[in-house]
């Protein structure tokens, strides 16, 4: 035996598998025409702002921060708790030693202006870690890659206590990466 | 040379002997493969499970690591080259043009995907499938990796060197079979897929051994999910013709519009591999309307080439059924199928699975805001695990029913085993990856050791109602490596004991 198919380019589509095409086409582009659209109205988005930074300039940008705002410490963790002013740059990091670099304490209805990035933090390299933001009511997820600084413009709107865990491979410490953000009312 | 050759006596096509060593060695590596990347599988759930909770960090995250491996890269490429040879030499009567090229690039993949499980499982390679860098294996891993590739490639150089061959013998006439035809779109996916992969894995490999200082973070995770992303789209092709072939086998169908299905083949080489961006949604570095142009614009004319196959394979099913009479009501010839032929069942439940579970998510997943919510969380392994495991696997075990009579010659060992098994799998995968979507959506992670998270000095405490999901998430599974258990030990039974078919 030998296969053969019958060359049938020719022939026109029927009248079912015309509609089905159209129907499929309409919202295909329905789903492509939402995805800028989205972008306009949505009320959250993903950030559209990023710069290249070095990860020992970050660092020295998260220190100074940290130093600058902190107004307590963590007794488990012995992570600073920060509290920068409203409306100002707030720097936060994953660290070469799978934690965070600060717990924030921001004001509701305030905006800040978020960067995220991940440093060596006294480990031996600055991982990619996810920034994970987990409350009973939603969750968010971004990226922090070492050089880059993803800035996220961000107004908490209800105060409280934010889980923040990463959710990103970041090797043998990666499950342990909890911490936190207080929203004061 | 015609000695060469046999007459399958079932169909009458002709199997070129040489062409058929190699179709049986890959399928043979690809199904031992599934065996370590299952009992890795197995390992795995039964951590993230918290009830149980069995292994520790470390060897948690290198079985994760194998997991992926072995089932994402030497599982199914292994099966997709012997379906390659099978489409280029089988289904055209054609000859291999050069079997000991095949036999290098298969010894190239057995070496690459040895050395990749010993870094692995040595814990010289705790990375996870995408080795984000800095996170650094060593050399070997990566070097098994590019062997692998350059083996997968030569086998793929060698499908269109047998596809030239055929044409210019005239062993077929007309156009291509569809199958073939199929596995042509999945080939050409693939080599550019696999030169994506030398884009960074060759400088990574040179970064580990010490020779490169530094790699950008950000450009591997570009380059990795050009791979990453169009590789499964390799996957995609091979699983579509795979269910044209299985259509075809079972009930006798045809395809009502070659054109139409080819058109669609057509749209994913074209279209797919933009869609890559869909990983680095939440990423810094690429601009909102980049991600847009990359994920949004072309890519939703793959969506359609989906689309049409949800049609023209179901229809195709229709018009043949219909033709044998069941043709009561809207719905008889579904009913009336062959339920009882697991190829079948395979081939159907992949169709829905792909479709339903895996396919829609995936879309809607890829959606920026969406991303925002579902990124890295459980959520993404539910929607692949809807689409290559699903889908491509379930599909790959439907095939299999049919390669074990006729290229290995014996029958399939225990039929009850083999009705079983697409249900276990299928209906098991069907309520691991939905459960694993939502959990995911309370925010649980993917690549996790432990969401209790027991051990962290800040404390944290997921919805109780997530928890709820990953014991769902872990029955689903359960049934699913019961139904995978009974595929391998089923398939291995028929190949080494099932009665000899003359």
């Amino acid at each position: 035996m030998s296969i053969s198919v019958e060359r049938i380019w020719w022939r026109p589509l029927d009248r079912e598998e015309k509609i089905w095409v159209t129907i499929a086409l309409i919202w295909c582009l329905g789903t492509f025409f939402m995805m800028p659209v989205w972008h306009v109205i949505a009320k959250q988005n993903t950030p559209n702002e990023s710069y290249k930074v070095s990860v020992d300039d970050f660092e020295k940008l998260v220190t100074a921060f940290n130093e600058k705002y902190k107004v307590g410490v963590d007794e488990n963790s012995g992570l600073p708790i920060v509290h920068p002013p409203v409306g100002s740059d707030v720097y936060l990091a994953g660290t070469g030693i799978w934690q965070w670099s600060s717990i924030l304490e921001l004001e509701v209805g305030k905006q800040y202006r978020l960067h995220l990035s991940s440093i060596k933090g006294g480990g031996a390299e600055a991982w990619q870690h996810g920034f994970s933001i987990v409350s009973s009511k939603f969750n968010a997820n971004l990226m922090m890659i070492p050089g880059y600084d993803n800035v996220l413009t961000v107004t908490p709107t209800e105060a409280g206590e934010y889980g923040l865990i990463c959710n990103e491979f970041c090797g043998i410490g990666h499950h342990l990466m909890a911490g936190k953000i207080i929203v004061k009312g | 040379m015609a000695e060469q050759f046999r007459t399958c006596p079932t169909t009458g096509l002709k199997v070129h002997l040489p062409a058929e060593a190699l179709i049986k060695v890959n399928a043979v590596a690809a199904v031992v493969c599934l065996l370590v990347g299952g009992i890795a599988a197995l390992l795995v759930l039964l951590t993230r499970w918290p009830a149980i909770h069995l292994l520790n960090e470390e060897w948690f995250y290198r079985l994760l690591t194998a997991h992926a491996l072995d089932m994402l890269i030497a599982w199914i490429i292994f099966f997709e080259v012997a379906g390659l040879y099978f489409g280029s030499t089988v289904l055209l009567n054609n000859r291999l043009p050069a079997p000991k090229v095949g036999w290098v690039a298969f010894i190239l993949m057995v070496v690459g995907g040895a050395l990749i499980n010993f870094s692995v499982l040595a814990g010289r390679a705790t990375v996870a499938f995408t080795s984000y860098v800095p996170l650094m294996a060593k050399p070997e891993y990566y070097l098994g990796i590019i062997l692998f590739a350059v083996g997968a490639l030569t086998a793929v150089l060698h499908f269109f060197a047998a596809l030239v061959v055929a044409k210019k013998e005239k062993t077929y006439e007309g156009s291509l079979p569809i199958v073939t035809f199929g596995l042509m779109c999945a080939a050409t996916i693939a080599v550019f897929t696999l030169l994506h992969g030398a884009a960074f894995y060759i400088p990574t490999f040179l970064w580990s051994a010490g020779i490169l200082p530094h790699i950008d973070p950000m450009m591997y995770r570009l380059a990795f999910w050009a791979l990453g992303h169009a590789s499964q789209q390799i996957n995609v092709c091979a699983m579509v013709a795979m269910w044209y072939l299985i259509a075809t086998l079972t009930t006798g169908a045809k395809p009502l519009n070659e054109k139409l299905c080819r058109t669609a083949f057509l749209l994913y080489v074209l279209f797919i591999n933009v869609a890559s961006e869909h990983h680095l949604l939440t990423d810094p570095a690429l601009s909102i309307w980049h991600k847009i142009a990359n994920t949004g614009y072309v890519m939703h004319l793959a969506v359609l080439a989906s689309m049409i196959h949800a049609f023209a394979i179901p229809a195709m099913i229709e018009v043949a059924q219909r033709k044998k009479g069941f043709t009561k009501g809207w719905f008889e010839w579904l009913k009336k199928a062959p339920w009882g032929n697991p190829a079948f069942a395979s081939m159907f439940i992949s169709l829905i699975g792909f479709g339903f579970v895996g396919g829609i998510t995936g879309v809607t997943f890829g959606n920026m805001q969406i991303s925002m919510i579902r990124h890295n969380t459980w959520s993404i392994t539910g929607h692949f695990h809807g689409t290559v495991v699903l889908g491509t696997t379930l599909a790959f075990m439907g095939i299999t029913y049919y390669i074990v009579p006729l290229i290995f010659r014996r029958q399939i060992f225990s039929e009850t085993m083999a009705k079983l098994s697409p249900y276990f799998f299928g209906g098991g995968v069907f309520l691991f990856s939905n459960a694993m979507m939502f959990a995911g959506g309370y925010g649980i992670p993917r690549r996790h050791w432990d969401v209790t998270f027991a051990g962290a000095s800040i404390p944290f405490q997921f919805d109780p109602t997530a928890f709820f999901f990953i014991a769902l998430t872990g029955l689903g599974g359960l049934l699913a490596i019961i139904g995978g258990a009974l595929y391998v030990l089923n398939t291995v039974a028929s190949v080494f004991i099932g009665k000899k078919i003359k």
